[in-house]
């Protein structure tokens, strides 16, 4: 982990934007960006995050509001001298040029002699393990080699911000769990500032220091991966990262930094109080299917419990994954380990389940 | 696939060949998309290839001399053009037995005209001649010779026979040598007298034009194009319309058109000598010209370059040159470097299609194109239906279509025409 410092690299205050002047994609973002951080821009489709993206890199203009990159606002510099490094959803190699010739562009363009040219780009290809294939052109290298040649076209000339748009969209899974190591710990090696952006919920807690979640516009909840997950401040960012369980109720108290909550299907349980502030107020319950516990003695001995239905049991190798219906709930998740030990439902089971207060949040209705 | 060399052809589960049961199950496919093209296929045999193969044959084609004066042509073999002299009196009977034949069959004043093209005057000679030669007795009136010479002083002239004897063969080169100034005299092979020559300099100013065409398309098309392929759909659209609203008006309307808008009484000279540009007494001439024809025909093919340049500038993503800029390009060094080598292969298949059709174009060269202004078609036209011959046309026409095919040829290697896109 780099040290974040948060200093403010790239700063965006108060940032809005508008295509049409009718409706706005980016509402009031505030974000500040330390140097040598890695933080991914996280949110569904439309969301506003590759917007952001399109700004900072300089081919959308910010309706209103500064962007600010190392004190300096650039709003009104254009793309070609921010020295920004960008890699693209589809890499956009350029196909008349040879693997060497691209990565030689942003030398060229910069004038820089022939011999640092090519020594630089020879250190590029070997930092991406591409050294043997210079003279190929894009269209004979497969996604992944295409993806490693883009990531180093846009280090290359050493940029001290990259942006990524969607880099490993287009890569099959194995590969792009392989790529987000190696982006990260060449990242990390450079000392870089990266902003990256995906839809992928998995490869943002994979390879960020901090994720900023979009939707709607809006940042919902900007935070370290370990606390978007464990933590997520609304339902929204409860749903989108990882797999939740929700159930909705009512307030019945608040007690001890404890609320009691009286589900909408019957039965009541112990929440942690993140939205809710009173008694009688809506709530969302969210829950974690590794943290649903049905092995009673794990449970604390006052905790409250559920019954449930076993509706469907999942081998999937590494994991056990359960359906059961839970207060009128039918999608209710639960994993468990596979371990020698542990127990495995049968569908039309009646089981028992519960989990620690503190796993069990109360958010916005 | 390896297996197949190693162990010799694959067999089919019935121990067949595979290749040969693939060839039957697929006969079945190919007989129906036969029968599928076959009504056009046999359309396209009768009214187009067979009239253009016909046509081409007629570039070689001589055999109205050898087949109307049959005994002349052997008479002839033995005569030698060098000596200078008329040839001997076997000849002249031969003639006289021949023309006999063919004044009854009134084939004489097309073997006239035939010779007509290679010597003015043959025509008339023969035509007079006929009326003569029909009173004759072939068994009696013997010398020819004297008779012909009365008729006419010309049956002496040296050339006449030379020409005779040099066309009496079933085929000739003689139509393609004159279509490049050349023609076939007593020693071989030499260039015609200069005040005749012009279909070299046809065929130069030809491919200079329509390069001119093809370089002035492209320069109007580029920029069209790429605002065509860049702007938001609901503009682009529009703009094409604009493009393709010419494109459907006809051509005679818009080559009139231009006869309005450029000759020395029309609008454009109107207006310059409105503001002043051009005094009222020194109108500039701008049509039936080389420039008339220029202009004309450029804003007619432009649409021919900008389709194809728009199809393939469509197909590419914007995104790489906003890679281009974010790697430190300015907007021209992304435009020069990125851009443009990819959409070359628009640009090739525009000046293919405008090239090829500017080369026979015919209607707007003859109606803006005055005398300078005219392409080797309109020669062709002349040919084909004002003078009658045929052969010269169509010689003419072959070289035309070789050169197309020649040109094509020499896109393909340097290019490559799987690199053209048509859209």
């Amino acid at each position: 982990m780099t040290a974040a410092s948060d200093d403010g690299f790239v700063v965006f205050d108060r940032v809005q934007k508008s295509y049409d002047g009718e409706v706005l994609v980016v509402k009031d973002l505030n974000l500040s960006i330390g140097k040598g951080e890695f933080l991914t821009m996280l949110g569904p489709s439309g969301s506003g995050k590759t917007t952001c993206l399109m700004m900072l890199a300089g081919f959308e203009t910010a309706t209103h509001g500064d962007i600010l990159l190392d004190g300096q606002p650039i709003n009104n510099i254009p793309p070609h001298k921010r020295g920004i490094g960008m890699v693209f959803q589809n890499y956009a190699l350029f196909p008349h040029m040879t693997i060497a010739e691209n990565l030689a562009f942003p030398l060229e363009v910069r004038k820089m002699g022939k011999d640092d040219r090519e020594a630089k780009v020879r250190r590029a290809l070997e930092m991406v393990e591409m050294g043997d294939f210079g003279g190929r052109r894009p269209a004979q290298l497969s996604g992944g080699q295409q993806q490693r040649v883009a990531l180093a076209r846009a280090l290359v000339f050493e940029p001290e911000l990259v942006l990524m748009d969607e880099p490993l969209g287009a890569l099959d899974k194995q590969l792009r769990e392989k790529m987000q190591f190696e982006i990260k710990h060449i990242a990390d090696n450079l000392g870089i500032t990266v902003v990256y952006v995906t839809h992928d919920q998995t490869e943002a807690l994979t390879m960020s220091d901090r994720v900023a979640v979009f939707e709607d516009g809006r940042i919902q909840q900007l935070a370290p991966p370990d606390e978007l997950y464990e933590a997520p401040k609304n339902s929204f960012v409860a749903q989108f990262i990882g797999e939740n369980n929700t159930l909705e109720g009512v307030v019945e108290e608040i007690k001890d930094g404890v609320a009691l909550v009286n589900l909408d299907g019957g039965g009541l349980i112990d929440a942690k109080p993140v939205n809710v502030t009173k008694a009688g107020e809506r709530t969302k319950v969210s829950i974690r299917p590794e943290r649903v516990e049905y092995n009673k003695d794990r449970l604390h001995a006052d905790a409250h419990t559920l019954q449930a239905e076993v509706m469907e049991f999942i081998y999937m190798g590494d994991i056990f994954r359960t359906r059961l219906k839970v207060a009128g709930n039918d999608e209710f998740i639960i994993k468990t380990r596979n371990a020698p030990d542990q127990r495995r439902l049968k569908p039309g089971e009646m089981i028992e389940i519960g989990w620690l207060a503190e796993d069990c949040r109360a958010l916005d209705a | 696939m390896s297996d197949a060399t190693d162990t010799g052809p694959v067999l089919a589960a019935d121990g067949t060949p595979l290749k040969r049961s693939l060839a039957r199950a697929l006969r079945a496919q190919k007989m129906r998309a036969l029968a599928l093209i076959a009504p056009l296929l046999i359309f396209v045999l009768l009214t187009f290839i067979a009239p253009i193969a016909d046509m081409l044959f007629r570039s070689v084609e001589n055999q109205i001399v050898s087949e109307t004066l049959p005994k002349t042509v052997v008479a002839l073999k033995d005569w030698d053009a060098k000596t200078g002299e008329a040839p001997p009196e076997a000849v002249y009977a031969a003639l006289a037995a021949d023309l006999q034949v063919a004044v009854a069959a009134k084939e004489h004043t097309k073997v006239g005209i035939r010779l007509n093209y290679q010597k003015t005057g043959v025509s008339s000679l023969f035509r007079k001649s006929g009326r003569q030669v029909k009173k004759w007795d072939l068994a009696a009136d013997a010398p020819f010779k004297e008779k012909f010479l009365d008729v006419d002083e010309d049956w002496a002239d040296v050339e006449l026979w030379q020409i005779i004897q040099t066309y009496s063969s079933k085929y000739t080169s003689g139509y393609f040598l004159n279509s490049v100034d050349m023609e076939l005299g007593p020693d071989g092979i030499r260039p015609v007298d200069e005040n005749l020559a012009i279909y070299n300099l046809l065929f130069k100013r030809t491919i200079f034009m329509s390069l001119a065409i093809m370089g002035s398309c492209v320069l109007l098309g580029y920029p069209i194009a790429f605002l065509l392929a860049n702007l938001p759909l609901r503009t682009s659209n529009l703009l094409m319309i604009l493009v393709l609203l010419p494109f459907w008006t006809s051509l005679l309307v818009r080559t009139s058109a231009w006869k309005v808008l450029l000759q020395q009484q029309g609008v454009i000279n109107d207006i310059l000598v409105w503001i002043g540009l051009v005094a009222d007494n020194d109108r500039l001439v701008m049509i039936n010209n080389q420039f008339g024809t220029i202009v004309a025909m450029t804003h007619i093919l432009l649409p021919f370059m900008i389709l194809p340049l728009y199809s393939v500038m469509k197909t590419i993503p914007p995104t790489y040159v906003r890679a281009a800029k974010s790697l430190g390009a300015t907007n021209w060094t992304a435009f020069w470097r990125v851009y443009f080598p990819q959409s070359v292969p628009g640009i090739g298949a525009g000046c293919i299609l405008v090239f090829i059709l500017a080369i026979g174009y015919y209607i707007t060269p003859e109606l803006v194109g005055g005398t300078d202004g005219t392409f080797i078609s309109n020669r062709i036209a002349y040919h084909i239906s004002r003078s009658g011959n045929w052969g010269l046309g169509a010689a003419l026409g072959t070289i035309l279509l070789a050169a197309v095919l020649i040109l094509y040829w020499v896109y393909d290697k340097i290019v490559g025409i799987d690199n053209v896109s048509l859209g």
